[in-house]
């Protein structure tokens, strides 16, 4: 692992009873499945292995059932069919609240509280949980450094004081506050400008490899599925047809795999064409 | 005209203190109810069309029979005041309930999804998000109800419940345009009173702008 030169920031970040990869597997879907009257089956029979310390990406269109998927294991839904273990237990068996204080929960809309300064905002699981406001305080000045924003420049800010990219790095810091062994990020980057997003993907790869929370990252973007997931699964009308590693899935030949890599090698030949023949 | 409210200035200032203390009452009361109910209604939405549909149809019924209407009723008969009371605190529910349901309805969904799944019970979402961020709305709710409330609570003379409705009740019989003024001038300026002090809450608690 290189050393960052923010690493000195990072000293209590990390748990370790969580944090080094461990073969545990930290969440399991067996044969789960979700549907409701309206909307019928949204996610089938779902059987998929995520280890401690692993960033599993879920990758697929809109509506494929990537989200759904990400719900069932905060307990935002509960399984129609089958079951998922989290931590050790179905998610049934867990207190809604208590499951959700271990599981970070980064949305595309951030969904920032707007009443709230960025440092309430980061506080709100801490609090929560009853930690000491000395702690608190630590904690917060440590993870707004941790995502490349100072305290003292920021703390007291509201949200809509922020650019996109920022509140996004709020959002993550906010998930990561009470150091949760998981993480579960939907489309978390999806709604920043191509380079803001570059620079926050960046920003969480180099977190991430500290940390090695247990990261579930829903996406429909190949490169940033190839950027920050150790595997990937490829999730297609609420089924899961294929689960690689990063190097498997170049080769992967389900009906989806083949078209996201031929989405990503369009671009060359259009780069080519722009370079032959300028002005064309 | 000044000469003569100067020299009432006695019994102007004992029904000026009364009507303070009728809506004063009234509104606290229909707050206590009517914010609870918003909040009900905006939980269990089956119920928003009973509970708003009833508070609408106390609005349409004019405030001189609701006072008649009320009178035979045993315990609201005895005292006028009472009665009085209970029917303000009727005429009030509605915008606060109506403004308290609207407020908690325009929350950002991503917002109380993130409060959500970072683990915040119902009970914390509605302190700590919901109702903070709906403030604006529902102390404007409250502020139309007082205001509504002190142009409404002169009626209340009509019943025997005092206030300055009794100025303005007496100068109409004594066809005294001094004695009406009496009244209508010091509840006008109530009024004003009262929608410039809610106008400073409201500032106090404005929200930093909500667009995240």
């Amino acid at each position: 692992m290189v050393a960052s030169p923010r690493s000195f920031s990072l000293r209590y970040m990390q748990d370790r009873s969580h944090s080094s990869h461990s073969n545990e597997v930290a969440i399991e879907f067996i044969a789960a499945s979700y549907a409701t009257a309206e909307s019928g089956t949204l996610v089938s029979d779902l059987n998929l292995k995520i280890r401690g310390g692993e960033t599993m990406i879920l990758l697929g269109r809109s509506g494929a059932g990537k989200s759904t998927t990400l719900k069932l294991i905060n307990r935002m839904l509960d399984p129609t069919c089958g079951q998922v273990r989290v931590l050790g237990k179905p998610t049934v068996d867990w207190e809604p609240t208590e499951l959700r204080r271990r599981i970070g929960y980064v949305i595309q809309e951030i969904g920032l509280f707007p009443h709230w300064t960025v440092a309430r905002n980061i506080e709100t699981v801490p609090r929560l949980l009853g930690w000491e406001r000395q702690r608190i305080a630590t904690r917060t000045n440590e993870l707004l450094q941790a995502v490349g924003m100072p305290a003292q420049e920021f703390r007291n800010r509201y949200p809509h004081e922020l650019s996109g990219g920022q509140r996004q790095r709020v959002g993550l810091a906010r998930a990561l506050a009470a150091d949760p062994p998981i993480l579960i990020m939907d489309e978390p980057f999806g709604a920043l400008d191509p380079l803001t997003r570059a620079e926050v993907q960046y920003e969480f790869r180099r977190l991430q490899e500290k940390l090695r929370k247990t990261a579930v990252i829903v996406t429909h973007d190949l490169v940033e599925a190839l950027t920050l997931g150790d595997r990937i699964a490829v999730v297609e009308e609420g089924k899961i047809i294929g689960d690689y590693s990063r190097e498997e899935f170049l080769y992967a030949a389900d009906r989806v795999s083949p078209a996201y890599l031929d989405s990503l090698r369009a671009a060359e030949p259009l780069l080519r064409r722009l370079r032959e023949q300028p002005g064309a | 005209m000044l000469e003569f409210m100067w020299s009432h200035r006695a019994e102007i200032a004992t029904l000026t203190l009364e009507h303070f203390w009728l809506v004063a009452i009234s509104i606290a009361l229909a707050t206590t109810l009517g914010l609870p109910l918003g909040a009900l209604i905006h939980r269990n939405v089956f119920l928003k069309q009973p509970i708003l549909g009833a508070s609408n149809l106390v609005q349409t019924i004019p405030s001189l029979a609701l006072f008649g209407l009320l009178l035979p009723l045993a315990w609201l008969g005895e005292r006028a005041d009472r009665l009085a009371i209970v029917a303000l605190t009727l005429y009030a529910l509605l915008p606060i309930i109506r403004n308290t349901y609207e407020g908690l309805s325009g929350v950002e969904p991503s917002v109380t999804q993130a409060a959500r799944g970072m683990g915040m019970s119902d009970r914390e979402v509605l302190w700590q998000v919901e109702l903070p961020l709906a403030m604006p709305f529902i102390l404007a709710g409250i502020r139309v109800a007082t205001v509504i409330s002190i142009g409404t609570a002169t009626i209340a003379a009509a019943i025997g419940a005092g206030g300055l409705g009794e100025l303005i009740f007496r100068g109409l019989a004594m066809v005294d345009n001094r004695v009406i003024l009496a009244g209508a001038v010091p509840a006008a300026l109530l009024a004003l009173a009262a929608d410039g002090a809610f106008g400073m809450i409201e500032r106090m608690v404005r929200v930093p702008r909500a667009n995240t």
